[in-house]
């Protein structure tokens, strides 16, 4: 464990950010590797739409819950460093969002209004997976440094709505499985600790707690 | 209904390893049992690993393909291995059906306890090729190796008190691994209703594409039930009991406001989750309308004569 002192002696070379950044960028693309790689061990899934819409909306939430994770691992580690790869990570939650989307609507459902209209109005998990894309959205459109100066304190208010989105997305994947199916929960977990390590008391317990062990 | 022996010739079967070792024990035990089961005995050729059994030339009585034995084998619901359908035929390798009894009890006269061997004695399979409906809204066409379910009951003779048939899985925590899932009633159970389960369709299936049934897909016996949600089709039977009442069943209690007793394929009822009225068949991209009661109509409507389908779904 690095304590804060440490790193924040830690010398800060100006490529260690765009090195750090470049990591992100390459891991954007883990996903669309692993797809290639299991086409190539023969272990696709014969059902390629679903398969597609399963890999980029778990590659989103995974992006979603990485993005959220920047804070509580900087507080806890001191590894300020880490702060710019939040914005990165977010865009890439939304990317995949908007290549989940698309399948889904264009590919699975072919467009069909038929369709298209039993999903929003009969299908409870369709709404808060629509819901949860259309917060992250603005967020991903305002996500700029331009955008972040000129929205002043409002950018911050904004952007807040990430936690909604993350929330609605954990209750899209807990409506869309059969009950009894687990998978879910374990995101939930996640989720969960993200957030409790964000409540201030929490907070103030583990900064009380990095004096100390400083 | 026809076997056609030209398309059940060739074995070469893909075998994942645990999967082979099942399959040659299940080779030779067929071998001791010499004669015996002459037209059900594994075509048990220990078979190039990478080719499986062709199905160029299948297809069920509407014109469509039967799926590819990989995926039929490969692509399973078998939530007592695991809930993600690829990983069940993988979790498999310590599952046993070898020896195994179905015991057929209840309100019958002649009470019945079979050994495989027995059943594959008594009742002459033959392939019948179904289109089976996932409720998550896939499909696939599959041979099956089997007979009707009717027979077997003639043989207990129903009591004139027995109104429905109960089915119920194997309960092998050591040798399953999702049994440890807390939030299921174990061990699955299924029904029909006593007409339903006499209907010639209804098939008890011992194997596919001409070889014994692989434990992903319910070895070594299992209900096929194709103008029904394939949750319906329950696997690996060790239990057929008649009884009076509408039994319960493992989905039924799980959500009922979502699996109702009859699980009839049809587009018209909705479900919370996946759209009924289409489909995707396993290996196409576009979606197909699902048909009613998955294409069997004409057979099966009237069982349901009078009935509301929405009401009881």
């Amino acid at each position: 464990m690095t304590t804060p002192t440490i790193a924040a002696a830690a010398p800060r070379r100006p490529s260690s950010k765009h090195r750090l950044e470049l990591a992100v960028h390459l891991g954007a693309l883990i996903p669309v590797a692993v797809f290639f790689v299991d086409q190539w061990l023969g272990r696709a899934s014969p059902d390629l739409i679903r398969d597609l819409t399963l890999r980029t909306g778990f590659a989103a939430l995974i992006f979603l819950l990485l993005s959220l994770s920047v804070t509580p691992v900087v507080s806890l580690s001191g590894l300020g460093v880490l702060n710019p790869l939040r914005r990165w990570l977010g865009i890439y939650a939304f990317v995949y969002a908007l290549i989940h989307l698309s399948i889904f609507v264009a590919l699975d459902y072919g467009l069909d209004p038929a369709l298209l209209a039993d999903a929003l109005l009969q299908k409870p998990y369709a709404l808060a997976g629509l819901g949860a894309f259309m917060i992250l959205l603005p967020l991903a459109a305002t996500s700029t440094d331009a955008f972040q100066r000129r929205m002043k304190r409002n950018w911050k208010r904004l952007h807040r709505a990430v936690y909604l989105a993350a929330a609605l997305v954990i209750v899209h994947f807990v409506w869309l499985v059969k009950p009894g199916v687990l998978d879910p929960w374990w995101y939930a977990g996640v989720l969960a600790v993200l957030l409790l390590l964000r409540v201030r008391p929490i907070r103030r317990w583990i900064a009380s707690w990095h004096r100390r062990s400083a | 209904m026809k076997i056609r022996s030209s398309e059940i010739t060739p074995e070469h079967v893909y075998q994942t390893r645990p999967n082979r070792r099942a399959f040659l024990k299940t080779a030779l035990a067929a071998a001791g049992a010499a004669g015996l089961a002459a037209c059900s005995a594994p075509q048990a050729t220990p078979a190039p690993v990478g080719s499986a059994p062709s199905g160029a030339g299948m297809t069920d009585e509407l014109g469509d393909a039967v799926n590819r034995f990989e995926d039929i084998t490969n692509y399973v619901n078998y939530y007592e291995f695991s809930t993600d359908k690829q990983a069940v035929a993988g979790l498999t390798g310590d599952f046993k059906t070898d020896p195994w009894t179905i015991e057929v009890t209840g309100l019958v006269n002649n009470p019945k306890t079979y050994g495989l061997e027995d059943i594959r004695a008594a009742f002459t399979s033959e392939e019948r090729i179904y289109r089976l409906r996932c409720v998550e809204a896939w499909s696939m066409v599959v041979p099956w190796e089997g007979f009707s379910l009717s027979e077997i009951l003639k043989q207990v003779e129903p009591t004139s008190d027995a109104r429905y048939v109960k089915f119920t899985t194997v309960l092998r925590p050591d040798e399953m691994p999702g049994l440890s899932n807390p939030l299921y009633p174990w061990p699955y159970t299924e029904g029909l209703r006593l007409d339903e389960a006499m209907h010639p369709l209804a098939t008890i299936a011992t194997g596919l594409y001409g070889q014994d049934l692989l434990p992903q897909n319910g070895a070594p016996i299992r209900l096929v039930v194709p103008w029904k949600y394939g949750l319906k089709s329950i696997k690996s039977i060790v239990k057929i009991e008649l009884v009076a009442e509408q039994p319960t069943t493992l989905w039924n209690t799980t959500a009922p406001q979502e699996y109702g007793f009859y699980g009839n394929v049809n587009p018209e009822v909705n479900h919370p989750r996946w759209s009924q009225a289409t489909e995707r068949r396993i290996g196409e991209i576009s979606r197909r309308a699902t048909l009613k009661f998955n294409g069997y109509e004409s057979e099966v409507a009237e069982l349901y004569a009078g009935m509301d389908l929405a009401a009881n779904y």
